[in-house]
């Protein structure tokens, strides 16, 4: 794991950092679960901390029992399990997200920060078309987008994986404060018209404590 | 020709109410499976992938299954195992229908013996039905 977790040029994305994405991603929505659902309660149906925790805890057991040996692997066991045990449309929209990018990442054992930033970039795609939104519409591609477009720039212009996912979770808290005055467009949200405008998406809010986490355990490979 | 059909929907109560009301309704002929996969995991509002895969494994007779879901996290949790590929029978298919009106629709349908393409047009074409 450490030649894996190196700083530097010719980093590689190996299956433990995937398992630390996501056991602190379980942890991180643990924790934020009450802040989701309240700010899910003027405008959803006050259950997205709920779903999220259920949907996280069952993929963190899932990856600590039986580890896939591949980070592909991890990020199809962890789809999975979002899709089966979320219950809310996060569940199927998320599960989607990792699905599709653990697919882009195929068999390999180890790959590198711009082929995770790919297959990252497919999964939000597939979330836009599972969905029918696009940004703007007050929904967690907000947050997402933005966050592919940050870490795709920076590995571009030469930053390290820590660094270049530090600037997507950047992006994406950003992008999520950004739905505030949005008007909703998709989802239960959007029925509630111009009353939707003045709250934080709550999918938003947590694609940005997702993509968090991620630069979270990018930061914890590099000590 | 059996053509399957789940519905689902965020309640459980919903989903069986629709089912039983579809069946009820379908008149004389050939008996059609339909399976209610409503609520969340944990009983509340909600989907549940495991029930919609349950449900429409236990419809399959080999000639297709209709799948109708009322909206949000139902839609896009069927959409999303569709795109699995192995979690569903093959042939299962999401209709965009009216969820009471097209149940009816599709069951009334399968019970002539149709095919899934015609249940599925069949069930769609409930949208048309205007009520004013």
């Amino acid at each position: 794991m450490s030649e894996a977790s190196s700083t530097g040029a010719g980093q590689v994305i190996d299956t433990a950092f995937l398992r630390r994405w996501f056991i602190a991603a379980a942890s991180v929505i643990e924790r934020e679960a009450d802040r989701l659902t309240e700010l899910d309660s003027p405008i959803g149906d006050a259950d997205h901390g709920a779903n999220m925790r259920r949907g996280f805890i069952a993929a963190r057991t899932a990856v600590e029992k039986e580890p896939p040996d591949t980070p592909g692997g991890v990020l199809v066991l962890v789809g999975r399990q979002l899709i089966s045990t979320v219950g809310g449309a996060s569940g199927p929209l998320y599960g989607t997200l990792l699905r599709k990018a653990g697919k882009a990442l195929g068999d390999a054992r180890q790959v590198a920060p711009e082929q995770l930033a790919q297959a990252l970039r497919e999964g939000v795609d597939g979330v836009a078309q599972l969905g029918g939104a696009a940004q703007g519409d007050k929904t967690m591609l907000d947050a997402l987008a933005p966050a592919v477009e940050a870490l795709t720039f920076a590995l571009d212009k030469g930053a390290g994986l820590a660094e270049a996912l530090s600037a997507a979770a950047i992006a994406a808290d950003e992008g999520a404060l950004a739905t505030v005055p949005m008007q909703a467009r998709k989802g239960r949200a959007s029925y509630l018209g111009e009353r939707s405008i003045g709250h934080q998406d709550p999918g938003a809010a947590s694609s940005a404590l997702l993509v968090g986490a991620l630069a979270g355990a990018a930061r914890e490979g590099t000590v | 020709m059996t053509v399957g059909l789940v519905l689902v929907s965020h309640s459980a109560q919903v989903a069986e109410s629709v089912a039983r009301m579809a069946t009820g309704l379908s008149g004389g002929g050939t008996e059609v499976p339909v399976a209610a996969a409503g609520g969340a995991p944990d009983g509340g509002l909600g989907t549940d992938a495991g029930k919609i895969t349950a449900a429409a494994h236990s419809v399959d007779r080999g000639d297709g299954v209709a799948v109708l879901a009322d909206l949000g996290s139902a839609v896009l949790t069927v959409k999303a195992l569709i795109a699995e590929g192995d979690e569903l029978p093959p042939g299962t298919r999401l209709v965009d229908a009216p969820f009471v009106e097209g149940a009816v629709a599709a069951v009334v349908t399968a019970s002539t013996g149709a095919d899934l393409d015609a249940v599925a047009a069949a069930a769609q074409d409930a949208y048309t039905y205007r009520k004013t």
